[in-house]
């Protein structure tokens, strides 16, 4: 086994293809067959021993799903997609109790993506629930967690174990039939992640989720809840890396974040999900529905993404912000290189007094990317004194990437404060000549330019993402110049 | 000993332009500090351009070598690369290479030669500095980057007699038997503060005249048209 994976990394090196993490696992999958009706729904439920009220909840979104249509205002080409050509569930046949019991071959890809578990876990101070393909297969430091009263576990054990605080809080943010994706992931999602952090806890450690797209035409569809009671506070980290693949791959997650009264929520994502190749063949369709709705007074959720990798992205990571002086905060870094499309943002809904947001978005273009930001800024008539500064810095590399910026801004409170600042910036011949003068080649002056580009984000990130997330820039602007 | 600069018969004009440099001929041995002085328009700045590896121009005849190998080969940051990137020049002599934190250290060390402020370091490069401001940064970035051949081009423009005094402290203390200077100016001024050992005067792409320190006094004297209509 070791030996054919010696012969994989040989043969990578020798041919030098591109994606560092394209590699593919050989994993024996019990998988759905292709396709997508009721039956599929239920074989789904069926397979995880789920509750009569979840197999409901998830016909009903799926009916839901049958009478919506995919939507078509984001500045995004994208090639129809066939449904009933995916395979909708995908697992790794054991049941596994612990990390002794997890296939080395696992452990290896895992350990070649950088992904600390176990010792480097304890090193790194993460807990980690390495979501592969679709079932949680290990999940570390529970015991240390749990003595804090904090839950930290696969989607699917928080339905069996915690059903009441599941049944509660699901889709209470993110409602099933809130957009076409959304529908789809409430219908046939697999698993994901689930975190709890009783009132007037701090979580001591990183809470980290890192998501991996594997079998041969599933899509992904995770499911995140995280809760954070009264005055509880949680820095959660999402990573991802995927092997390389030939033709796209459907990814359409929701995350669902609820801040309590002076809860704070930290949701900080790396997305480094296989590309396609320069013409944009075989990249990954992210299409995800992020929410966080600050529930009770003087809560607070911040957002932070770097966005590398897949080939269209559609993501607008959102605040609710429903208690009085509740603050939402979101960062992001989008990269488009090749044939890449972005189109992300936010919105921030205002809706008690005294609301504060900050919107600070970076959008790099290089090669024939296209990047859009969109964010919505939506004051509500109750919202008296809320306030939001958004920053929105765009950097075109080349001569055949875009870069757009669409600001929606919907003030119905006359007390509102809003400010919004965009600039749009070109590296200059000179700059990158004055960084070559000093040594470095013209792809490291553009790492060095882009990173001072970034930092206003990159610095928001917890210290072992900002390091990865600083080479991710690089090593997703190789071959922009020249 | 080989000469650290050798120039020899060049010939170069901007890509696409008219001829702007028309056989310049100049030998820098280790240790030397050059001065190149001369009106506008004579080349000087086009014959740095050259020389660093600007994009833009183009050499119609001539060899440029440094060290013995051909210059104009090599891409900008190849160029620095060859003779300045401090952990290239380190691996060069044969000395480990300097990890994150001794770099630190060494960037403090240099600060404090140059007497500049530890602050620094916490701004983005060359973002709202001053005039002299990012010259000195420039002269900090040389002692970093500890080069075996610097070209000054007009170090000196635009600067009060203080950060003047301040930047030629900075070049002097980098003064080394190892180590050569071109200075390229326009004025006599900064040479009362770097003194050359070699003045020579371009005009109109060429050398025209060379000599010791005291050919800058002349020229200040009887000013460059004298020179020019000798040659």
């Amino acid at each position: 086994m070791s030996a054919s994976l010696d012969t994989l990394e040989t043969v990578r090196a020798s041919t030098g293809e591109g994606y560092k993490y394209g590699f593919v696992t050989d994993i024996e999958a019990d998988e759905a067959p292709p396709g997508l009706d009721e039956g599929t729904v239920r074989f789904i439920s069926a397979k995880k021993n789920e509750p009569a009220w979840l197999l409901e909840w998830r016909l009903k979104s799926f009916r839901r799903w049958l009478r919506m249509t995919p939507p078509n205002w984001a500045k995004l080409a994208i090639a129809p997609i066939d449904y009933q050509a995916s395979t909708y569930y995908s697992a790794p046949k054991q049941a596994l109790k612990s990390l002794d019991e997890v296939d080395p071959e696992l452990l290896k890809t895992y350990e070649k993506l950088g992904i600390p578990l176990g010792e480097r876990a304890a090193l790194a101070g993460v807990a980690v629930d390495a979501v592969f393909d679709s079932v949680s297969v290990a999940t570390t430091f529970k015991d240390a967690l749990g003595e804090l009263g904090i839950i930290f576990c696969s989607f699917g054990e928080a339905v069996r174990e915690h059903p009441d605080l599941v049944r509660r809080y699901l889709g209470s943010v993110v409602p099933a039939g809130d957009n076409f994706f959304a529908a789809l992931n409430s219908a046939v999602f697999s698993d994901g992640s689930f975190a709890y952090i009783p009132p007037g806890v701090r979580c001591p450690m990183e809470l980290s989720t890192y998501f991996r797209i594997n079998a041969a035409k599933s899509g992904q569809f995770e499911r995140t809840l995280l809760i954070a009671d009264k005055g509880a506070y949680v820095s959660y980290l999402e990573g991802c890396t995927a092997p390389q693949r030939d033709e796209h791959q459907l990814h359409a997650a929701v995350v669902e974040l609820v801040a309590l009264e002076d809860a704070e929520i930290k949701y900080s994502t790396v997305q480094n999900w296989y590309p396609g190749d320069a013409e944009g063949r075989g990249g990954i369709y992210n299409f995800v529905t992020k929410r966080g709705a600050c529930r009770g007074d003087r809560a607070k959720i911040a957002w932070t993404q770097v966005e590398t990798g897949s080939a269209i992205t559609w993501k607008y990571p959102s605040c609710l912000l429903e208690g009085d002086g509740s603050v939402g905060e979101f960062y992001s870094v989008a990269i488009t290189n090749n044939r890449q499309q972005a189109d992300t943002g936010t919105k921030m809904i205002h809706l008690g007094r005294d609301t504060r947001s900050t919107v600070v978005s970076k959008g790099i273009s290089a090669g024939r990317g296209q990047n859009t930001y969109r964010g919505l800024i939506k004051v509500m008539p109750q919202a008296q004194g809320a306030r939001n500064y958004t920053q929105c810095d765009s950097l075109l590399i080349g001569k055949s990437c875009g870069a757009h910026t669409v600001p929606y801004i919907d003030a119905r409170n006359p007390s509102a404060r809003i400010e919004h600042e965009a600039t749009t910036s070109k590296i200059s011949d000179d700059q990158l000549y004055y960084c070559q003068q000093r040594g470095l080649t013209a792809e490291e002056a553009v790492s060095l330019i882009v990173n001072g580009f970034c930092k206003e984000v990159l610095k928001e990130l917890p210290m072992e993402f900002a390091v990865e997330a600083q080479k991710l820039l690089a090593v997703s602007l190789e071959g922009s110049v020249g | 000993m080989t000469p650290i600069l050798e120039i020899r018969d060049l010939h170069a004009r901007i890509a696409g332009g008219r001829e702007i440099v028309k056989g310049i001929d100049l030998v820098v041995n280790p240790g030397e500090v050059h001065a190149i002085m001369g009106p506008n328009g004579a080349g000087k700045s086009t014959l740095s351009s050259i020389l660093a590896g600007k994009p833009g121009y183009e050499v119609t005849a001539g060899t440029v070598s440094y060290l013995g190998q051909d210059l104009l080969a090599l891409a900008a940051d190849e160029r620095a690369r060859a003779g300045t990137a401090m952990n290239a020049a380190r691996r060069g002599r044969g000395e480990p290479e300097l990890d994150a934190a001794q770099t630190l250290k060494a960037v403090r060390a240099k600060l404090k030669l140059l007497d500049i402020g530890d602050d620094l370091l916490q701004r983005p490069v060359n973002l709202g500095f001053s005039g002299g401001e990012k010259k000195r940064n420039e002269i900090f970035q040389m002692a970093m980057l500890e080069p075996r051949l610097a070209i000054l081009d007009e170090t000196d423009s635009g600067l009060d007699i203080d950060a003047l005094r301040a930047v030629s402290n900075g070049v002097n203390r980098l003064r080394d038997p190892a180590r050569a200077i071109v200075m390229i100016t326009h004025y006599q001024r900064l040479l009362d503060y770097i003194v050359p050992d070699h003045v020579h005067v371009l005009s109109e792409g060429r050398i025209v005249a060379s000599g010791d320190k005291t050919l800058a006094t002349d020229l200040e004297r009887h000013g460059y048209a004298h020179f020019v209509e000798a040659a």
